[in-house]
């Protein structure tokens, strides 16, 4: 039973075909921004159907086995992530102790994953798009952790169970300056512009994912598109309510409204800035975010 | 991280729209090194134009490069008029301005995009792009073509502007000021562009002299040239306008140069048209020969000065064409600016010169069996020198003490 959850619903299945649906938005209101068409509805669809029955190259003299398993554990992460976050959203009162510390780490994977996956390409555009995914890594964890403290110190848990039917937080200011961090965090996590320095087309073509081909680039792309939809989610369910499904049809519908808005503010952001220096983000986010961070949590604490 | 690795940014590359190879050493993300190959797109069109007569020349110039299309005509035009001392009718010089700096803004939008594009922000790459169109629609108009223009000719230009066209390609170049004013606010005020691009890839006006790089990417080091203010020709000496430098030598302000000098060329467009409303005449001498005799002829490309020789031997044929592009100066000042910037600013600072290559290149001769670059630029040298030394012996003048290699 838990395996059908995990490979089909609120796992796998389920991930995948609402993050591509994300994408789909992504690219579309993209396309909107630059005065371009953009593509049809299915496109992420074919694009992923495509590549599944591309070849699979494997770079000669590498780890086989690593090369390989790396996308493979991104997408068992984030697969993982998305089973635990929603049966929180559909069943708030059953949920595990600590799950919250567990997303926190599952969330973290599919950026390790890329890691592994350009370190085994041995590529050095890929080394190093590697290397700067894992300083970015250093960079915004800090900060999106000081931030997730906020709920936790504010509903005295971490049972996200008890976050999200607790008061939400953004309803404070210690709640919405977290918010704040916490999206700019996500747009870092997605390596979306201005945080895509891993990738970065113009400078690394492809940078991690250069060696990849077939189905295991088709999981990176899974992996990122279903990250495009798990992480707002979540980040709703910490600050901001979540998606109520027990309350009847308008807060449903407000909850969906709120997730569009939260993937919309992150494309109008990846569409508005250039790509920053890998050394600018990282001073970015030790400096600014985690001053504004620790200011959340110290907020929180004094009960605002 | 002290080990140093290769970043091949060529020869085919999502970077650059041409084929060529760019070494890049580092050592972590900082670039230590610099390699520039070149001759991937070689295509003799030097000598090809020696087998052409002087009309078809200037259609093979046209197309050395798809975005200076009319750069290259307007110098070859000037060389031949120079050599066989022919007149131009003011009312050509006036259409040879306009088309001209028409052409200079659609290539600094392109430009404009692709800084966009290799900083990562695409959605100035694509209004750039967007715009550039509306440029495009005003060539179409006037010449019936969007990129090669086909409006040079030796005595002249081949079409006319029509008065009753003059209101229409006014109303659509001012309908360009709105996006240009709009890219030059986002350039000049957004602060992570400033970010990326302040103190960026510097280069120094001693290192500019020294390397004798041209156009935008010598005035935005506060050196101020431009042949079309120094080696008046074509309807320049004729309206009024600025040369626009700044001083830093960075990549901002190689961007600053551009956008402005867009508005300069608005300007110029503008007095054009005027101009072509009162002077009235032939557009065309019609020059049946060329005599014997050598011209050269200057343009002031988007990019900086391209410069034309011909030598005429009579005949209907150039006995000599010689082209230089203003990449062929600029690429080179690439090493200055790059070693010790990041990987990350290599890619913007590459862009910055706008360098296009297919203009640029030379010949090179590589041996199938080694891979191994036949002559490289130390042999082409010893054997400029020993010609020299020759030559010399020829004329019996002792000339300056050469120290040879």
């Amino acid at each position: 039973m838990l395996l059908i959850q995990f490979l089909i619903f609120p796992g796998f299945l389920f991930a995948a075909t609402i993050g591509l649906v994300t994408s789909w938005i992504d690219r579309k209101v993209t396309a909107r921004v630059q005065m371009r068409v953009g593509p049809p509805f299915l496109q992420p669809f074919y694009d992923i159907i495509k590549l599944m029955i591309k070849e699979t190259l494997v770079p000669a003299g590498t780890s086989k086995w690593f090369f390989l398993s790396a996308p493979l554990l991104g997408i068992t992460a984030v697969s993982l992530a998305s089973l635990i976050l929603w049966r929180v959203l559909l069943t708030p009162s059953q949920t595990f102790m600590g799950d919250l510390i567990v997303l926190i780490y599952l969330f973290t994977m599919p950026a390790i994953a890329t890691v592994l996956g350009s370190f085994a390409s041995q590529n050095p555009l890929a080394s190093l798009g590697g290397s700067r995914e894992m300083k970015l890594i250093l960079a915004y964890e800090l900060p999106f952790i000081l931030v997730l403290l906020v709920p936790v110190i504010k509903l005295q848990s971490i049972r996200l169970g008890d976050i999200l039917l607790g008061t939400a937080a953004v309803h404070s200011i210690s709640g919405v300056l977290a918010l704040l961090v916490a999206i700019l965090c996500m747009q870092a996590k997605l390596t979306l512009v201005p945080f895509d320095m891993p990738e970065a087309e113009t400078e690394l073509t492809g940078g991690a994912y250069i060696e990849y081909s077939g189905p295991p680039l088709a999981m990176f792309k899974l992996t990122r598109a279903m990250m495009l939809f798990t992480l707002p989610i979540f980040l709703m369910t910490v600050f901001w309510g979540g998606i109520p499904f027990a309350q009847g049809w308008l807060p449903l519908f407000l909850g969906i409204l709120k997730y569009i808005a939260l993937v919309v503010i992150m494309v109008l952001v990846r569409n508005t800035a250039p790509r920053v220096r890998i050394d600018q983000a990282v001073k970015f986010f030790w400096g600014p975010l985690t001053i504004i961070a620790v200011l959340a949590a110290i907020l929180a604490y004094l009960g605002w | 991280m002290t080990k140093r690795t290769i970043i091949p940014i060529g020869p085919y590359h999502a970077l650059q729209e041409e084929p060529e190879f760019f070494k890049l050493h580092v050592e972590g993300e900082k670039v230590v090194g610099l390699e520039i190959e070149l001759g991937y797109n070689h295509r003799g069109i030097e000598k090809l134009s020696e087998s052409k007569h002087y009309d078809q020349t200037i259609f093979l110039v046209e197309r050395i490069c798809g975005i200076c299309s009319t750069s290259h005509p307007i110098a070859c035009v000037q060389a031949i008029e120079d050599a066989g001392d022919i007149e131009v009718p003011e009312r050509a010089l006036y259409i040879r301005s306009l088309i001209g700096e028409l052409e200079r803004i659609h290539s600094h939008m392109l430009w404009l995009g692709l800084a966009g594009h290799f900083l990562g922000f695409n959605t100035i790459w694509m209004w750039a792009w967007r715009y550039r169109e509306d440029v495009l629609d005003v060539f179409e108009l006037i010449t019936g073509n969007r990129n090669h223009y086909a409006m040079m000719k030796a005595g002249g230009v081949r079409r006319d502007i029509k008065s009753e066209d003059i209101p229409a390609i006014k109303k659509m170049i001012g309908n360009l000021v709105k996006p240009l004013t709009l890219f030059k606010n986002a350039v000049v005020d957004d602060p992570v562009i400033h970010a990326r691009t302040k103190g960026v890839g510097t280069l120094t006006a001693q290192q500019i002299i020294d390397y004798a790089a041209l156009g935008p990417t010598a005035r935005a080091s506060g050196v101020l040239i431009d042949v079309r203010r120094d080696h008046p020709h074509a309807a320049y000496g004729l309206v009024d306008w600025d040369v626009i430098v700044a001083q830093n030598g960075d990549v901002f302000d190689k961007a600053v140069v551009r956008i402005l000098e867009m508005f300069e060329s608005l300007k110029i467009i503008d007095q054009c048209l005027e101009k072509l409303k009162t002077v009235t005449g032939p557009i065309d001498s019609n020059p049946r020969e060329i005599k014997p005799g050598e011209g050269v002829g200057h343009y002031e490309a988007p990019r900086g000065e391209v410069f034309h020789y011909i030598r005429s031997d009579g005949t209907n044929r150039p006995a000599r064409h010689k082209v230089r592009a203003p990449s062929f100066m600029n690429i080179v000042t690439d090493r200055e600016a790059v070693i010790g910037q990041t990987v990350s600013d290599a890619t913007i600072i590459l862009a910055a010169v706008d360098p296009c290559y297919c203009c640029t290149e030379r010949m090179a001769a590589i041996d199938v069996n080694s891979g191994k670059k036949t002559f490289t630029s130390a042999d082409m040298i010893r054997l400029s020198q020993a010609k020299t030394e020759q030559v010399k012996k020829q004329l019996g003048a002792p000339g300056p003490q050469i120290k040879l290699l």
